[in-house]
């Protein structure tokens, strides 16, 4: 069975207003609206399209995080993968840990690739493909813009600061997505509906052998420094001057 | 002592200003002594300007024909073989550090902080989450190893004037063949690079086309400007990749940046925050880009492009004369 494996973070909605919790011990979460990390969807459809022109046999997506994370879930195997995992913890874990329970994961399900995403708009991370690739001991492709699969390698199109890289990889490899590697499938209502039927199975750290890491503690948070409103100006000779003025031009 | 090693960003010929503000990052830990790290094929040139970086105590060159392209999983386990006398390893937060870092941290099974804007003390950070709308403070283990991704934006680059030492290593590593550069496409080197530009002018989805994005070309022509873009421009294929400014692109601190075009959703925003002077044109007049632009100017695009050349060149000839 040729098996690829998506992660499916729930992070607040890429629309939401931010803003920290008076008590500075986070964001405010209450009754915010929940998404899947936009880059996961973007892993999620690219699996999808793997398995669609015949490449893969199986999609499952996993998900690391509270009873709620389902909802995400549920989503994904809408979207179309053919099941779902989720690895219960109360508690957000951290990038390590998060590589470790892949790492678990993998041992089970033996995927040819491993496709997530970049970062997480939450924590703005990007930790966890690279290191998962490295407890792996396999290669990593990050920030994909194009994935060309052959029978045991990958030849990935990066988004590198200098424009655009390609390496080739052998499988099975950790991809992480960039923003234009596609864009992801609306899902339909039947859709929905049939998903509700896909196995989804739950796990905890202990039953993978995971001991969650604790290394980095969020002390306080706080909202960023606020730029002041400057001024309008009517018309671009008044702002050449302006410019010139505070000598930038 | 903090003992710190930077794996230098280059492109082979010349060391990536970002590595130049890891160092000013790495001043900030206490009692800091500072390493750079340069992998290449031949590192000669650029351990040359990593050692004249100020405050810089020793640079290591690790040449091998293997590190000719900046591959994380092979470089990797060669800074991991000399990562025993350091107790912080640093790398930029562009898409080389982030590629890199992680790799690293993982298999020292380590922490790593990314994006660092701060330095508290040897164990506090400051760094952004949520696109920038929350900074949170970490507090990471005492005596712990630590990886760190340094937010270029945040710190000015260490100045020159240094003389550190500079001294081969060959770290036992054995390095993996399942990863192969093949090809790079890179960005035209004929303009100023986004990064480090002091001036910068960013089109947005307004702009149309990527025929139209020359009016903006011919405008940071003359202001010897770098020229970016926003994610809707580049998704529609206006503008390259790497010209993205925002938080799934590039965080940039320019002393000028001038956002055409550009609504200022939070994702855009957080990768300019930190210009000296923030220059909004766009038609309506509600458009957020406002709230944090020093100047804005209300206005067709198309009209005041061009007119800014014509003022910005004119005033150019007079000074000349
Ligand atoms: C996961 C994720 C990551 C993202 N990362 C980034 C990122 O890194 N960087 C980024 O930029 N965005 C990012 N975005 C996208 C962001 O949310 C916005 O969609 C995007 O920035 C909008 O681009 P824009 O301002 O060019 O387009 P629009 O929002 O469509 O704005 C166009 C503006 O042009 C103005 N305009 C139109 N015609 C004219 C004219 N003739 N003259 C003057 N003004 C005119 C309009 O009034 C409008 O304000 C991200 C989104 C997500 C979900």
């Amino acid at each position: 069975m040729k098996r690829i494996l998506v992660g499916i973070k729930r992070v607040v909605d890429a629309n939401v207003r931010i803003r920290v919790n008076p008590d500075g011990t986070g964001v405010m979460t209450d009754g915010v609206k929940m998404a899947i990390n936009p880059f996961d969807e973007i892993a999620l459809e690219e699996a999808l399209r793997i398995k669609e022109r015949g490449a893969a046999d199986e999609v499952v997506v996993v998900s690391i995080g509270i009873a709620d994370a389902q909802q995400q879930l549920r989503t994904a195997l809408a979207m179309g993968a053919d099941r779902a995992l989720l690895v219960r913890s109360d508690t957000a874990v951290e990038p390590l840990t998060a590589a470790q329970v892949f790492l678990k994961l993998i041992a089970r399900e033996e995927p040819f690739l491993v496709i997530l995403g970049k970062q997480a708009i939450d924590d703005d991370n990007s930790q966890t493909g690279p290191m998962l690739a490295a407890l792996w001991n396999r290669p990593q492709a990050t920030f994909a813009s194009k994935i060309e699969l052959a029978a045991s390698t990958a030849k990935v199109t990066r988004e590198v600061d200098a424009g655009l890289e390609t390496i080739e990889v052998d499988l099975p490899a950790v991809i992480t997505t960039d923003l234009r590697l596609n864009e992801p499938r609306y899902v339909k209502l039947p859709d929905i509906m049939k998903a509700k039927k896909k196995p989804l199975d739950t796990l905890t750290l202990a039953e993978l052998g995971v001991e969650p890491r604790a290394q980095v503690k969020l002390v306080r948070f706080e909202a960023p420094s606020q730029r002041q409103k400057g001024v309008l100006v009517k018309d671009a000779a008044e702002l050449v001057g302006a410019l010139r003025k505070r000598g930038v031009i | 002592m903090t003992q710190v090693l930077i794996i230098a960003e280059h492109d082979g010929a010349k060391l990536n200003p970002a590595t130049a503000k890891c160092v000013t990052c790495a001043r900030g830990l206490p009692d800091a002594n500072i390493t750079i790290a340069v992998c290449a094929a031949d590192a000669t040139a650029v351990a040359a300007q990593a050692a004249a970086l100020a405050g810089v105590a020793r640079v290591l060159k690790l040449e091998n024909p293997a590190n000719a392209q900046p591959l994380a999983a092979l470089l990797a386990p060669q800074i991991v073989a000399l990562a025993a006398d350091y107790t912080h390893l640093l790398g930029p937060s562009t898409t080389f550090g982030k590629d890199l870092m992680p790799r690293i941290a993982a298999l020292l099974d380590c922490a790593q902080v990314s994006n660092i804007m701060a330095v508290v003390d040897a164990t506090h950070f400051r760094r952004p989450t949520y696109a920038g709308n929350a900074i949170v403070t970490v507090e990471c283990a005492p005596g712990a190893k630590l990886v760190g991704t340094v937010r270029t934006a945040s710190f000015e680059a260490a100045g020159g004037g240094g003389a550190a030492t500079v001294q081969a290593v060959t770290p036992a590593a054995t390095l993996p063949a399942h990863t192969r550069f093949v090809a790079r496409a890179a960005a035209k080197a004929d303009r100023p690079d986004l990064q480090s530009a002091t001036r910068v002018i960013s089109g947005g989805r307004a702009l149309g086309s990527a025929e139209n994005f020359k009016i903006l070309y011919e405008l940071a022509d003359e202001l010897g400007a770098a020229v970016g873009a926003s994610r809707a421009a580049v998704d529609a294929g206006f503008a390259a990749n790497d010209m993205q400014v925002g938080q799934t692109g590039k965080i940039i601190a320019p002393e000028l940046y001038i956002a055409i075009g550009i609504s200022g959703a939070i994702q855009h925003l957080t990768g300019i925050k930190d210009a000296r002077t923030i220059v909004a044109i766009n038609k309506d007049a509600e458009a957020p880009i406002f709230e944090i632009a020093d100047f804005g100017l209300v206005g067709d695009l198309f009209q005041i492009v061009p007119e800014l050349k014509r003022l910005v060149a004119g005033s150019r000839a007079l000074k000349a004369d």
